[in-house]
């Protein structure tokens, strides 16, 4: 093993010099055609919208720290323009929760999983030179930010009651059309209208790269788990995105051309809406946490030093979740005043997801099991990615009961359920893969140490902020309100405390950037040892700027089951 | 040398359209806003934003196509054409799902509570729609009719027929001119307004992007048109109009079903025009 990796390495050396062939500056990163420069700019891209969207919940936590209107007052009258009153103080609340709901679904995981890790390492995992379309790559990524502009004009701008658009992340009519007149929310719209092209765009160029271009012998069932998250995302993307387009310009033509789509006076149906949205919604959220799946497997495996436990099970699982995620939309909208038979349907398509997701976790542990583990950074995120994750998929199965969420729907339990699968789960998901590969990316080496402070500050901080958040929302707080009864006081203060606490680590974060491109130390090709099997180990960190100009060949001296260690050697 | 490949993908080198097509984009969308509301200087950004996109398509298409005539398209470069293209029309058929979903649901669910439904579909403000058999039944006829051109066009081109290929897509071409034709005549004689209620909405909507894509499809078969002329499909190797002949079929497949659904059976029992 280790001579044909060797051999592959030397001959890539070899080109070294050739393939720093860059070019200059501007048509580098403005005209970039290259796969690893793309994905550069979009983990850029998502931690400076990251920052926004993060600085965005501090607000929120800032007003919500202490019963009443705290800071609710100087924000509003910023966006407005004078003194404001306090139904415009109002509806800026709803400003917030809607640019917080937007930015870090659209402009944060998804840009940074798929955009940032998913271009980075897809074609480097299945040994291809770069993506199937470059040019439709760069497209996507500038789309991307083009989608982001257009968000950031529109709190600025003329919404309802107030500037900005306050119609939440789902953009629910009649909020959204007849509720909302003003331009910030047709900028909303098209914001998320212009990041859906982006989104089906680069899901096309991931499906054809993955399809077309593996390596010779790297067959679909020795692929990396990383690249199977991909690829069930990319279909994801593709088939639940065009029914969002649909809907969104339905709310265009309804707010500006005289449809009534979803205007009861003209027949129209708002719970239309609902459904068309929660079709491209619950696909969504999948979307975002998938990639997370494959980043933890190639993690749990490398730092285990064996390769992952069931590896067939745990892709086909991810394939069963990315199809079960399209039958199970309408558990969002139990209390919309579906029958009785509907709900029975989608609380038990619902649970059935709690299966493959099982089969995830238990791999994940088995794997781990036995193993001779080593507790570098990626690892220790990943682990506080399964545990957090599995709490907030065991809230997740509690919702998913018709009849209980009548009682749990729109109040801060779901808020808890939802932030622990995402900024719990998606986001630990994406500081492991970037602990995980930042060297190779960069050709530098953080601290592990700050990587470490960094992990602790921010697993205590969220729990802090997120746990109190179950019991709020048992005790019946709802969401999406800017001020709460004194009963709710004393969690909410707790988890405004924890805030704090996860927004000092994230400076521990960026000195560890700074650290890690002033003094870090040169990285090595394979940084993290014998457990790091994957086709990117074999390169050196950074990658040279095009890579496998002679493609290497996968050899089948592995038995099935260590799919995951695939051997590299150069083809000559 | 730099860039001493030794493999078949495409390695491209930087490209400042990407940049400009989504600046343009936003340009647009922004200038659309602006028109919504009235705003001022709606007309310019707006203009700037699509004369900015088109010229994007232009440049773009034209050095894929330079690209082709220069040898890029290796078998597997192509191979991954078709599966872009493909997968894109996956994702087109996923948008009309999302209209046909509204029209399933407007018509099997007519609204008890409008006035202007009156629980029934079409609504009870609907005093007439289109006469199915009569111009839509006809389009039916003159895009299958263009399905069947455009095949022949095909088999020209395997054959080496350069002369048939051309008559065959002069054919399309005009055929889907005439279904746009018709359909603009239909719109501007049909007993009922865009908007209003449910039917207006779904049928202007669903059969508009339709019509759109119609516009799409024949732009797309007139650049194959223009591109036989230039002599550059070859029997072997011609996924250009491929592209443009699956795209066809899938524009003519979609109104199929506006036609059965939105047309047949969505006006039945209503009083024809």
């Amino acid at each position: 093993m280790a001579t044909t990796a060797d051999t592959f390495q030397a001959h890539t050396e070899e080109h070294h010099h050739d393939a720093d062939h860059k070019p200059a500056f501007f048509a580098r990163w403005f005209m970039s055609t290259n796969h690893k420069d793309i994905g550069t700019l979009y983990i850029i891209f998502a931690i400076f919208a990251g920052i926004i969207g993060g600085a965005i919940s501090g607000l929120m936590r800032w007003e919500l720290a202490e019963p009443g209107l705290q800071v609710l007052g100087q924000v509003a009258s910023w966006l407005n323009g004078g003194q404001a009153d306090f139904d415009q103080m109002t509806h800026t609340w709803n400003v917030l929760i809607t640019a917080h709901g937007l930015i870090m679904v659209f402009f944060v995981v998804m840009p940074a999983t798929m955009g940032g890790f998913g271009n980075w390492f897809v074609p480097l995992m299945i040994g291809a030179p770069d993506m199937a379309f470059p040019r439709m790559n760069n497209v996507s990524f500038w789309l991307t930010v083009a989608g982001f502009c257009s968000l950031m004009i529109s709190p600025f701008v003329p919404g309802g009651t107030a500037a900005g658009p306050g119609i939440g992340w789902t953009l629910y009519a009649p909020l959204s059309t007849s509720g909302s007149v003003g331009p910030a929310v047709d900028f909303a719209i098209f914001s998320v209208h212009i990041a859906g092209a982006a989104s089906i765009m680069s899901a096309i160029n991931f499906i054809t790269t993955i399809f077309n271009m593996r390596a010779p012998g790297m067959t679909l069932h020795k692929m990396p788990l990383f690249a199977w998250s991909v690829l069930v995302t990319a279909f994801l993307l593709l088939l639940a995105l065009p029914v969002l387009a649909a809907a969104l310009t339905m709310l265009i033509t309804d707010r500006n051309f005289g449809t009534t789509f979803f205007d009861p006076a003209g027949g129209g149906d708002p719970i239309l809406y609902q459904h068309l949205f929660w079709f491209f919604g619950h696909p969504e959220v999948y979307i975002m946490i998938l990639p997370g799946f494959g980043m933890i497997s190639q993690i749990v495996a490398t730092f285990s030093k064996k390769p992952v436990f069931g590896y067939l099970g745990m892709a086909y699982a991810m394939v069963a979740i990315g199809v079960v995620g399209f039958i199970v939309w309408a558990h969002h909208m139990y209390t919309v005043g579906l029958d009785v038979n509907t709900k029975m349907y989608f609380t038990a398509a619902t649970m059935v997801i709690a299966v493959p997701t099982g089969i995830k976790i238990f791999s994940w542990i088995a794997t781990m099991w036995g193993g001779s583990l080593e507790f570098k950074s990626p690892l220790v995120w990943a682990l506080g990615f399964i545990f957090l994750f599995t709490v907030g998929g065991v809230t997740g199965v509690v919702l998913a009961n018709g009849g209980i969420d009548d009682n749990l729907h729109d109040t801060y339990y779901v808020v808890a359920h939802f932030h622990y699968v995402l900024s719990l789960g998606a986001v630990f998901s994406l500081f492991a893969g970037f602990y995980y590969w930042f060297p190779k990316m960069s050709g530098r080496m953080h601290s592990e140490l700050l990587a470490h402070l960094h992990f602790w500050g921010f697993f205590i901080g969220v729990n802090v902020i997120f746990f109190p958040q179950h019991f709020l929302g048992m005790n019946g707080m709802p969401r999406r309100y800017p001020d709460y009864a004194l009963a709710y006081e004393f969690w909410n203060h707790v988890s405004s405390v924890g805030y704090v606490i996860m927004a000092l680590s994230m400076l521990l974060f960026f000195a560890n950037m700074i650290y890690a491109f002033t003094v870090g130390k040169k990285a090595p090709a394979n940084y993290w040892g014998e457990g790091a099997t994957t086709l990117e180990w074999s390169l050196s960190s950074p990658p040279p700027y095009h890579q496998f100009e002679t493609l290497p060949v996968i050899e089948d001296h592995h038995s099935h089951h260590d799919a995951i260690g695939t051997t590299p050697s150069a083809a000559h | 040398m730099a860039g001493a490949k030794n493999h078949d993908y495409h390695i491209l080198p930087p490209d400042i359209w990407p940049l400009i097509a989504a600046i343009s984009v936003v340009t647009s969308t922004s200038g659309l806003v602006l028109y919504m509301h009235d705003l001022p200087a709606h007309w310019p950004v707006f203009g700037i934003g699509i004369a900015s996109l088109l010229a994007t398509f232009y440049f773009w298409f034209s050095n894929v196509v330079k690209e082709a005539q220069e040898g890029h398209h290796t078998p597997v470069v192509q191979l991954h054409m078709r599966y872009g293209m493909i997968l894109f029309i996956a994702s087109e058929v996923m948008f009309f799902v999302g209209w046909f979903w509204a029209w399933f649901d407007f018509a099997l669910f007519p609204s008890q509570l409008s006035d202007v439904i009156g629980g029934q579909f079409p609504p009870k403000a609907i005093e007439a729609v289109m006469d199915p058999f009569s111009l839509p039944l006809l389009n039916t006829l003159i895009l299958l009719c263009s399905g069947t051109t455009v095949t022949w066009a095909h088999h020209c081109l395997i054959n080496g027929d350069r002369d048939g290929l051309k008559k065959g897509l002069w054919l399309t071409v005009l055929l889907g001119m005439l279904f746009t034709s018709i359909q603009i005549y239909e719109y501007a004689h049909a007993p009922f307004a865009f908007g209003q209620n449910t039917y207006g909405s779904g049928f202007y909507m669903a059969t508009g992007f339709h019509g759109f894509h119609v516009l799409v499809g024949t732009i797309f078969l007139i650049v194959c048109l223009r591109r036989a002329y230039l002599g550059h499909f070859t029997p072997r190797q011609h996924f250009g109009f491929e592209a443009a002949a699956w795209y066809w079929h899938f524009v003519d497949v979609v109104w199929l079903f506006l036609f059965v659904v939105v047309y047949v059976w969505g006006g039945w029992g209503a009083q024809y025009h």
